[in-house]
């Protein structure tokens, strides 16, 4: 059974229905990722899974296990993270003490973990001390990846993680982003620079007016001439 | 040179020494003011009365006391009594947060709703403790009465002036110096502490990692208690205890925690300092002051104030307006009302 599975979610914010039998799955260890056109549903679904909205038709289903009635902050005590896309630091508190923000669930010794966390962003152990708000945007994106990362997630869900951020530093997230999945992360991205995304994606799924229009690899997707048409420009 | 001497010993007497405790009692209001606005934000119009409350607690326990006979010789009774205050205060705050501001954090109302519900408790507050111990003065220091004595030191050093230091401004002081110690060693050092800090900071956030709203609610409240019926102890043992001037000390109070910048404990308390300094200072009659230090022909003639006495509160009221004008936000850059 596939480790993470978003099936046939149904449901909006209000009256309307912004999902219409949205499927995402997710194995162990892989990056999957969410494409598509403005307004498709791309952060709807995500935050679907999460439990941040309601959707009154699917389930969700992590391990094995239906999550679909827990709140959000029972899924992270489930072994998710969420990285939302603004607001993701807390701005007036040290590096340091977001991580200890982030790993607040957790009553056992933090500091081995924050040392991994250290290791796999160098950058931020430089400015353990300083504090989160007056770090560079991109610099600001990888405390909040690490925040989420201190529960020691089992998947790790990034909405547009490169938004506002410029072309080097996008390529460093996304070599961040392999690094953590290497160490057996699932991860679940929604990204708009779908081209690069899709690049380091095992699966990607496309959406378009909240359903699933083509679900495949991620190089199947970036050589489909209708994929590539419709947002990769040709 | 001797009349440099008298000129700063006036200057102590009259302004330092009164400021200096005067400041330290708004700084310990003020924090409360702004740990409320910043974790639960919202301006608690209650404060005054709330520190009414606490006090009125600490009066009644400290005659108590008195009659039984249990006193702290040369300190005053009423630091026996004051965890009693500070207890009553956190269950009747704990009591208001369950029945009103609960009702309303559940309908996701927005801050002017809390502030009018604030003004509510602020009237129940009122008139429970006109109720209890009545609208008059009420005075309950006991113990020694100063430190240092004005005509002692005069003796002692031969001058025309001398500075008094009561036991209750030495005491404002070292309490007020050891309270905030033990605040910022909480928010700073502590898990419960800065859980609180990232609630402020970003509530859905905080609320995302696991930090229940429910005890940080609760925390703070207890602080409040804590903070409010410490500041109105000492003020009330330093002046005296009146219902109705406490209420008046919300302007002074939220001019401090707005000065230093809403949502941020240090800027309360130099806000506190700034306003208790700028309100004595400015409503001082400094013709004594001139006349030790002028030559001898220009000695003046009028009082040399600026403002009467009565216009204390005006002073308050004046550098609220102007901040609020120039600089929202504060010294410290907090959050903006």
């Amino acid at each position: 059974m596939s480790y993470l599975i978003g099936e046939n979610m149904t449901g909006g914010y209000g009256a309307a229905d912004i999902l219409h039998g949205c499927n995402i799955i997710a194995e162990k260890g892989e990056i999957a990722v969410i494409v598509g056109p403005n307004g498709a549903g791309k952060s709807t679904a995500m935050k679907a899974i999460f439990g941040m909205l309601n959707i009154h038709t699917g389930s969700i289903i992590l391990d094995g296990e239906d999550i679909t009635s827990l709140s959000p902050q029972a899924r992270v005590a489930k072994g998710m993270a969420f990285v939302p896309q603004t607001a993701n630091v807390f701005p007036s508190m040290s590096v340091e003490e977001n991580l200890e923000m982030g790993a607040f669930l957790r009553r056992d010794d933090i500091g081995k973990t924050m040392g991994e966390v250290f290791d796999l962003f160098p950058i931020l152990k430089d400015k353990r001390n300083q504090n989160a708000g007056e770090l560079s945007g991109g610099q600001r994106q990888q405390v909040a990846v690490c925040r989420a990362l201190m529960t020691q997630p089992k998947v790790l869900m990034l909405d547009e993680p490169t938004a506002g951020v410029s072309p080097i530093v996008m390529d460093e997230l996304f070599d961040n982003i392999i690094e953590v999945a290497k160490t057996g992360i699932t991860i679940l991205m929604v990204e708009q620079n779908a081209r690069q995304a899709l690049n380091i994606a095992d699966k990607g799924y496309v959406m378009v007016q909240g359903r699933n229009k083509f679900t495949d690899t991620g190089e199947v997707l970036l050589n489909n001439p209708e994929v590539r048409k419709s947002f990769l420009g040709g | 040179m001797e009349d440099l001497l008298n000129a700063f010993f006036l200057m102590s007497n009259f302004v330092f020494v009164p400021a200096i405790a005067y400041g330290s009692q708004l700084a310990l209001g003020a924090v409360g003011v702004t740990l409320v606005y910043g974790i639960l934000r919202f301006s608690n119009f209650a404060h005054g009365d709330i520190m009414a409350f606490g006090t009125m607690i600490v009066i009644l326990f400290t005659w108590l006391f008195q009659s039984y006979g249990i006193n702290l010789g040369p300190l005053p009774t009423a630091l026996i009594a004051l965890p009693f205050g500070i207890l009553a205060t956190a269950i009747f705050l704990l009591g208001s947060d369950k029945f009103v501001y609960k009702f309303y954090r559940e309908k996701k109302a927005v801050p002017v709703t809390y502030l009018i519900a604030s003004v509510g408790i602020m009237f129940v507050l009122n008139g429970i403790v006109r109720f209890i111990i009545g609208p008059d003065d009420q005075r309950f220091a006991d113990g020694e009465r100063f430190i240092i004595k004005a005509k002692a030191m005069k003796q002692y050093l031969g001058t025309a002036e001398g500075v008094s230091i009561k036991v209750s401004q030495g005491l404002t002081v070292v309490t007020a110096v050891i309270v905030v110690v033990a605040l910022f060693w909480f928010l700073n050092k502590t898990r419960t502490g800065k859980s609180m800090r990232a609630f402020s900071d970003n509530e859905d956030l905080a609320l995302l990692s696991g930090i229940s709203p429910d005890k940080v609610v609760s925390v703070t409240w207890i602080l409040v208690a804590i903070l409010a019926t410490i500041a109105g102890t000492l003020y009330g043992l330093d002046k005296s205890f009146k219902p109705f001037t406490y209420f008046m000390l919300l302007l002074p109070i939220f001019a401090s925690a707005i000065v230093g910048g809403l949502g941020n404990p240090l800027g309360a308390i130099a806000g506190g300092f700034v306003i208790a300094f700028s309100e004595i200072m400015i409503t001082y009659p400094y013709k004594k002051f001139v006349a030790y230090i002028v030559p001898g022909d220009w000695k003046p003639e009028g009082l040399v104030q600026l403002l009467a006495t009565d216009y204390k509160f005006a002073v308050s009221f004046i550098i609220l307006v102007l901040v609020l004008l120039f600089k929202p936000t504060g010294i410290f850059a907090g959050k903006s009302v």
